[in-house]
Parts: structure tokens; sequence; C-alpha cells
């Protein structure tokens, strides 16, 4: 294979890699916030939102990441989508701000209601903009070209409305066990519950997106029950069947970090087994890694960078959780 | 008028990145303030240095803050507004913001945690390290994002085929030729901004009776540096003007208002520009003085307007405005730095109250200066959103206008007071003053002990 074939396999995988980053750390993060919703009054809140104030700017970078590396590395995937996604990726934005900004902000104020609405929210919406887009994606985006042809409300639909709904379960999912590691007490008694009933919802929704999807436009169905590609699809139901199975069991048994680990896992399985019926599109129907791959100096210009500073990226914010680690107290002293 | 997603489009970037350059404005020379603080604090172990920091340090994380929020907007804006821009830069722009994110952003969200809720966590070098780490983020940051915007105003090292920019050149493409200009009067301009709001606080400390010997070290500081960085600043901006004259006449034509091409052209103070008959109204000049400036010779020759066609000509009227205003306000901080120098020469910085009072006023004057540079730079390449080869028409993203009438008043809305709530904060940071800062550090957050909350868990601010 040349240059040209492979620089766009090994983006395709950077992308990848930056995406589930992004889904897996401020998945907990968001999912923090939907649950500040349901939280017992400031006490809980504020040890919630303390076992992340420090790491949730990071992990929201990993957001910017992807959209510039996706820039750089297939630019009409960036432009098709973002265009195609005007209006839920701006709500998307605006719900950041506030859930961002009420990190600084519920600290200082002096009536913490309307900060504690913003947080909670920005959290709620930004999740559901976010499994909006990835429904919007599946379905597939109309272009011509890299750029976008379609009206405005295209990503609409019940699927993408479903998808919304399951990401917020999804991320809540994934809050829930983080709390559960992250505390001790009664409000770690009340994450597993959260636990338990998030699962029973993501199992749920994972079933109902499954059922659909073959019934999307597309070759969907072809290459689930089609040969030989089923054959590669094959292994993410059995491997989510046996995480939630594990999942569901550990949080039962009281485990401390296997509920969280097995949330993650749960995530990795069902993002590889979207990305298996995806492939090779990056965004469909049109465009493939090859076909939206920039030219490769610029893929190369950007991956010898890459190769050489993520390990110290990686290594350093290692190094953060590290230092954060343990057990959050009510009293975490904001700055 | 009609909705128009262009226009649209263009106010609603020129509304988000005006926000955002606010705080890296800021934040840019206060990480560094707070790294000096901190670094004075271990080497002379005086209480004030710790103090000093622990106070800018919360005007730090909520002006950090909200430059987080705000910058995260900007990078989805080239695809979403400006969709065909961003694929016929992709190849050449991609990668430098690629950059930004891996070597700026990752290091100052990860160790501004650090920074924030660090001090019982780690040793008190370490958390020196962690602030050196943000404030060298900032400046990594300045460098990648003003590098793509140089290479937008001065194109280089690249091929332009069938509508799109192919790299060739990659040091060219990064080190273009207005790169090195504007990063330093960039990086300047934000440390002088940071510079004024130190001096500015301090000198209403003094006015006020407290704080004081913190106040002290802000005003000395601060004067020291701004007497020192202020005609820097006004050099870089000269030599700024001169590779603009060399590379887009047309936007020097219009920051002076010049409309005939002609030898010792000369300065106009005040006019009132008349695009309409291409001429100045009430104009009061000096003569000779552009052509000494721009060419630095009495009598050196000057394009005016009229030799560029209607099409290739930016608007006047704001460029000649906000050019003047960027460079009454660099006046204003020269004198600020003389005079402080000379009343710190003759003992009398401490209680000069009427100088104080300036200072005090002088606390907005480097935000404006900077929006105002913005302004002068980029509505002076328009129509070219690529200098020369590519036209904002031509850059837009395929939206339809209600869809951007809808974003942009939201942005209005949510800026205003996710911005408002963000000022009114940091006023009342300050109201409180260094002095009340606690005695300790900030306590250790992950302490499990059921200690009374502490003050930094409190709002900020007297009690109502
Ligand atoms: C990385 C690129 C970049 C950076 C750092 C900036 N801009 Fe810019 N700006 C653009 C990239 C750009 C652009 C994408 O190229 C625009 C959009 C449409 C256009 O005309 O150029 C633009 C337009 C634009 C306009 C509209 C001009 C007009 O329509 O007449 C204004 C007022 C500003 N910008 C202001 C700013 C300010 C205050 C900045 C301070 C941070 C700034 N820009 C940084
Ligand atoms: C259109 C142009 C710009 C884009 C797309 C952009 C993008 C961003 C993004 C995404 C962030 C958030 C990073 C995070 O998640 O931590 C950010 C923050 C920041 N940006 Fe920008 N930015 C732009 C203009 C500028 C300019 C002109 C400067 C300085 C000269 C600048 C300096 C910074 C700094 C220092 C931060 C850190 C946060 C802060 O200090 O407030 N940016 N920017
Ligand atoms: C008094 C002397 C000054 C002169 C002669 C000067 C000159 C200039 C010129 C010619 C430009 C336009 C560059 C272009 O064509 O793209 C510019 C831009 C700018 N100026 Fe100044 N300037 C001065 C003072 C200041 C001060 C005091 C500040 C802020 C504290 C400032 C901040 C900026 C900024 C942020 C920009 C836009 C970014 C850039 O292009 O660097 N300037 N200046």
């Amino acid at each position: 294979m040349s240059l040209v074939e492979i620089l766009p396999l090994i983006w395709f995988g950077i992308i990848g890699f930056g995406v589930i980053m992004y889904v897996l750390l401020d998945g907990f993060v968001l999912g923090i916030g939907i649950l500040s919703g349901v939280a017992y009054g400031e006490a809980e809140r504020d040890i919630m939102m303390n076992s992340v104030a420090p790491i949730w700017d990071g992990n929201e970078t990993w957001l910017v990441l992807g959209g510039v590396a996706l820039l750089a590395a297939f630019p009409p995937a960036y432009t098709v989508l973002l265009p195609a996604l005007y209006l839920p990726l701006t709500a998307m934005l605006i719900a950041l701000i506030f859930r961002g900004v009420a990190f600084e902000f519920r600290f200082k104020a002096r009536r913490k209601f309307g900060w504690n609405t913003a947080f909670f929210l920005g959290s709620v919406v930004a999740t559901f903009c976010q499994g909006v887009t990835l429904g919007a994606i599946v379905q597939g985006i109309e272009a011509d070209g890299a750029q976008y042809v379609g009206g405005a409300f295209d990503w609409l639909s019940p699927f993408s409305l479903l998808t919304g709904a399951a990401l917020v379960a999804g991320y809540a999912l994934l809050g829930a066990t983080w709390v559960v590691m992250k505390t001790a007490g009664l409000l770690q008694q009340r994450a597993y519950g959260w636990s338990r009933m998030l699962l029973t919802a993501v199992i749920v929704f994972m079933a109902l997106v499954s059922i659909y999807v073959p019934f999307l436009d597309g070759n969907y169905a072809e290459r689930w029950f089609g040969f030989p590609h089923a054959l590669l699809l094959v292994p993410f139901p059995i491997a989510a069947a046996g995480v939630s199975y594990f999942l569901y069991w550990s949080v039962i048994k009281r485990h401390e970090y296997w509920p969280f680990l097995l949330s993650l896992a749960m995530f990795v399985v069902g993002y590889g087994g979207l990305a298996a019926s995806f492939w090779p599109h990056i965004i469909p129907p049109h465009l493939t890694i090859w076909n939206a791959a920039s030219p490769p100096e610029t893929q190369t210009f950007l991956i010898v960078g890459l190769a050489f500073l993520m390990p110290f990226i990686l290594f350093y914010t290692a190094w953060s959780y590290w230092i954060f680690r343990g057990k959050v107290a009510r009293d975490m002293g904001y700055h | 008028m009609a909705l128009d997603p262009e226009i649209l489009s263009r106010i609603q970037f020129a509304f988000v990145v005006s926000f955002h350059i606010l705080f890296p404005a800021f934040t840019i020379g206060l990480a560094s303030w707070l790294a000096m603080c901190e670094g004075m604090h271990l080497f002379t172990g005086r209480d004030v240095f710790r103090r000093l920091y622990q106070f800018w340090v919360k005007i730090f994380a909520v002006s950090f803050g909200m430059g987080v929020v705000s910058g995260i907007v900007m990078s989805f804006q080239f695809g979403t507004n400006w969709s065909v821009f961003a694929e016929a830069t992709a190849p050449v722009l991609g990668p430098l913001f690629s950059y930004e994110v891996l070597t700026a952003f990752f290091l100052e969200a990860t160790f501004l945690g650090i920074m924030l809720f660090g001090w019982n966590k780690v040793g008190p070098r370490l958390h020196f390290f962690a602030t050196a780490m943000v404030a060298i983020g900032t400046m990594l940051s300045a460098f990648w994002i003003l590098s793509a915007n140089s290479w937008m105003h001065t194109p280089d090292g690249y091929e332009l085929r069938d509508g799109i920019f192919y790299p060739v050149d990659w040091w060219k493409i990064v080190f273009n030729p207005s790169f090195p200009y504007r990063l330093v009067h960039m990086v300047l301009a934000a440390y002088l901004t940071t510079a004024f709001v130190i001096l500015g606080v301090g000198a209403w400390y003094r006015l006020k009776g407290t704080a004081h010997e913190a106040s002290r070290v802000m005003l000395v500081m601060g004067v020291a540096f701004v007497s020192i960085v202020t005609p820097l600043q006004i050099v870089a901006g000269d030599f700024h003007g001169l590779k603009t004259l060399e590379y887009q006449p047309a936007k020097i034509a219009a920051m002076e208002a010049h409309w005939e091409t002609e030898e010792g052209a000369a300065l106009a103070l005040f006019a009132w520009p008349d695009a309409a008959n291409e001429t100045n109204h009430y104009e009061i000049a000096v003569p000779n003085l552009a052509s000494l400036i721009l060419t630095h010779e009495w009598n050196g020759e000057l394009v005016g307007l009229k030799d560029f066609p209607e099409s290739e000509r930016p608007p006047v009227a704001p460029i000649f405005f906000s050019f003047r205003i960027m460079v009454g306000l660099g006046i204003l901080m020269l004198i600020a730095g003389m005079l402080g120098l000379w009343l710190a020469f003759r003992g009398r910085l401490f209680d000069a109250r009427a100088y104080h009072r300036y200072l005090v006023a002088m606390i907005p004057s480097g935000f404006i200066a900077v929006l105002a540079g913005w302004i002068t730079t980029e509505i002076g390449r328009q129509p070219y959103t690529v200098y020369g080869l590519l036209r904002t028409s031509d850059s837009l993203s395929p939206v339809a206008a209600p869809s951007v009438a809808a974003t942009l008043s939201t942005f209005v809305i949510v800026y205003g007071i996710v911005f408002g709530a963000g000022l009114y904060y940091i006023v009342r940071v300050v109201r409180t003053g260094p002095e009340k800062a606690p005695a300790h550090p900030v306590p250790d957050p992950y302490a499990t002990s059921a200690r009374p909350l502490s003050y930094p868990n409190e709002p900020v601010g007297e009690k109502s």
C-alpha cells in the first residue's frame, strides 16, 4: 500500500481515538451534570462537582482536538458535518458555555440556584445534542463534494432523537459509576441505585438503536446481516452482553472501581460496533476516509508532531488524575 | 434590510471572536504575573507574594474559564459558518490549529487543575512548575493562533490548485511574513493589558487606603513594567505597520484615510472619511508626517485609495478610527509609564492621588486597544479572508439566514448573561481585596475531616 492509502487509515484511527477519549472523559463529567439534577441539596452537589472540578477542562479539550484534527485530516468531513448540524452543534456549544462557567461561578455565587440550573441543563442539552449529532451521522448526510446540500433541519428525525436520549442515559451511567468510585456513604449508596436504573435504560436504548439501524437508508442492513461483513460485527453484541452482565453484577456486589471501568468498556464496545458498521465511511453515505483525506503533506506534517506530543499529553493527564485520586469529601476547598 | 447569511455570519464571527480575545489578552499576561509572584514567593519567602498570588489566581480562574468556553465556540465557527473557507485552507491551517491544541490547550487545561486545586497535593516547587506550565501554554497558544491568522493576511509557502491551498513549505507557512511582527505586538499587548489592570487595582487600593503592602508591590512592579514595555510596543507597532505597507497597502491607505497617491503625505490627526465622495471632511493634518512614519523619509511616496479599484478597498471609516483609538491609548499608556517613573524618582509614587485616579481610569485601556487593533487588522483585510486570494463572499457556508440570525441573537444574549456575571464576580473579588485572603493556602480538597466550610468555599465579597 502506498502512503496515500495508509495515512488516511492511521488518521481514521487517531480521530477515532480522540473522539472516544472525549466521549469517555467528558462523558462522565457531563453525566455528573445530568445527575446533579437529582442530587440531594447543595452538599451532594458540592461533592459531585468537586470530584471533577480539577479535571473537566482537560477532558473537554479532547473535543477541541477532535474538531481541529478532523479539519486537518479530513477537511470535507468537517465542512459537510458542521453546516449540516449547524443548529444542534451551536446549541451544544452554548450549553457547554453554561456548563463550563458554572464550575467557576457556582462557588462564587451567594445564591446557587441559577448556576445549579445552568450546570444541570447545560450538561443535559450538550449531551442530547451530541447524541443527535451521532444519530444524524448514522442516518447519512447529503453532500456534493465537500459541501453540504441539505436543509437546516435534515438532522431532525425520530432516530436522532432516540440517539440523543440514549446518550443522556449513557453519560449519566458513566457519571453514576464515577460517583460510586469517588465518594463514600449515603451518596455512594444512592449512586449504586442510579447505576442500576441507568444500566437498564442503556441496555434498552442499545437494543432499540440496534433494531432501528438496519431500517435506515444506506447499506447497514446488508452490513449487519450480509456475509462476510456480519462476521466482523458479531463480536460486538456478544461483548456488549458480556460487559453489561459483569457491570450489573459489580453494581449488585457493591464493587467500587469495576462499575466505572465496565461502563467505560461498554462505551468502547458500542463505539467499536458503530465504527465497524460505518467502515470505510467517515460521513455516510458519500464520504469515505479516502475521498475525504487531506493531502499527504498535511497528514504527514501533523502526524510527526502528534507521535511526539501525544505520549506527553497522556502522561501528564494520567499524572493529574493520580494527584487527585481518592475519595472526595464535602469540604473540598474550591480555590 | 434583507437577511443575508454573509453579513450575519460576519457579525457573528466578529462578535464571538471579539469576546474571546478579551480573555486571552488578560490571561496571557496574568499567567506570567502569577508565575512571577509564585516564583518570588519561593525565592524571597515574602508573604505578600503569596497573598498576591492567591488574590489574582481567583480572578485568573474566572477569566480563564470564560476564555476556554468562548474559544471552543471559535474553533467550530470555521466549519459552521465558513465551510468553503475551511475547505480551501484546511490543508494549510488545520495542522496549525491542531498543533495549538496539542502543544497549548492540553498543557494549560491539565496544569490549570493542579494550579487551582493542587496546593496541598503537590509540593511548592511542583506547584510553581504547574503555574509556569500554564503560562507557557498561553504563550504557545498565542504562537499558533497568530501564525494561522497571519497566514491569512500574508499567505506563503502554499500552492493553489482547484481552489484548495496545498502546503509546500511548512517553515514558510508557520513563519509567514507578517507573523513575527504580529506575535510580538500581540504578546506585548496582552502584557500591557494585564499590567494596566494590576496597576489600576493597586492604585484603587491606595485611594481606598487598604491593602498597603500588596498595593505597593503592584504599583512598583506595574510602573517598572509599563514604562519599559510601552515604548517597545510602539516600536513594534511601527515595524508591524511597515510590513503591512509592504503586503497590504490598501489597508494602510484606509488606516490613514489617504485617497490620493502623493509624496510627502500628511498624517491626519482627525478627519471624517467620506467613502462615497472619496474624500475627508474636517481634516486636521500634520504635513509630511505620514510619509515620515511609514517610509522613514520626509518625501516618501504613499499610495492612496483611489489607486485601488473600489472592489478591492476595505471600508475606510472603521479602520481609520479604530487605528486612532489604539494609537491614542498607546500614547496615554506611555504617559502613564513616564509619569510613574518621574513620581517614583521623586519618591511620591505611593501618594500621588491624581496619578492613582488616572491609573484607575486606565484599567480598561488595554482591552479597548486590543479590540481596536484587531478591528483595524481584520476589517483592513476585507474584502478577503485569505488576502488577495479568497474573498469573504466566497468563503461562506451553505447555511440559511434564519439559522444564523437565530444563533447570532442567542450568542448575544448568552454572552451578555455569562460575561456580565463573570465581570461581576471579578469586581467582587477585587473589592474583597488581597488582605482577606486566607492565612493558609487553600485547604486540602480531598481531606476527609469534617472541618467547617473554609473561606474559599464561601461566596466572595461582603455579606449582604
Ligand atoms: C484564526 C483566525 C482569526 C483570528 C485569530 C482572528 N480572526 Fe477575525 N476573522 C477571521 C479570522 C480570524 C476570518 C475567518 O478570516 C474572518 C471571518 C470573515 C472574514 O472576513 O474574516 C474574520 C473576520 C473578522 C471581522 C469582520 C470583518 C468584517 O467583516 O469586515 C472582525 C471585526 C474580526 N474578524 C475581528 C477579530 C478580532 C477582534 C480578533 C481578535 C482575536 C480576530 N478577528 C482574530
Ligand atoms: C479565531 C481564532 C481563535 C480560535 C479558533 C481560538 C480557539 C480557542 C479555543 C478552542 C480555546 C479553548 C482551549 C481549551 O479548551 O482549553 C482557546 C483558548 C485560548 N485562546 Fe483562543 N482562539 C482564537 C483566537 C485567539 C487569539 C487571537 C489568541 C491570542 C493571541 C488566543 C489565545 C488563547 C489563549 C491564551 C487561550 C487559553 C484560555 C484563556 O487564556 O482564556 N486565541 N482558544
Ligand atoms: C502607539 C503605537 C502603536 C502603533 C504604531 C501600532 C501599530 C499597529 C498596526 C500598524 C497594526 C495593524 C497591523 C496590520 O496591519 O495587520 C496594529 C494592530 C494591533 N495592535 Fe497596535 N500599535 C500601537 C499600540 C498598540 C497598543 C498600545 C496595543 C494594546 C495594548 C496594541 C494592540 C494591537 C493589536 C491587538 C493589534 C491586532 C493584532 C496584530 O495585528 O498584531 N497596539 N498595531
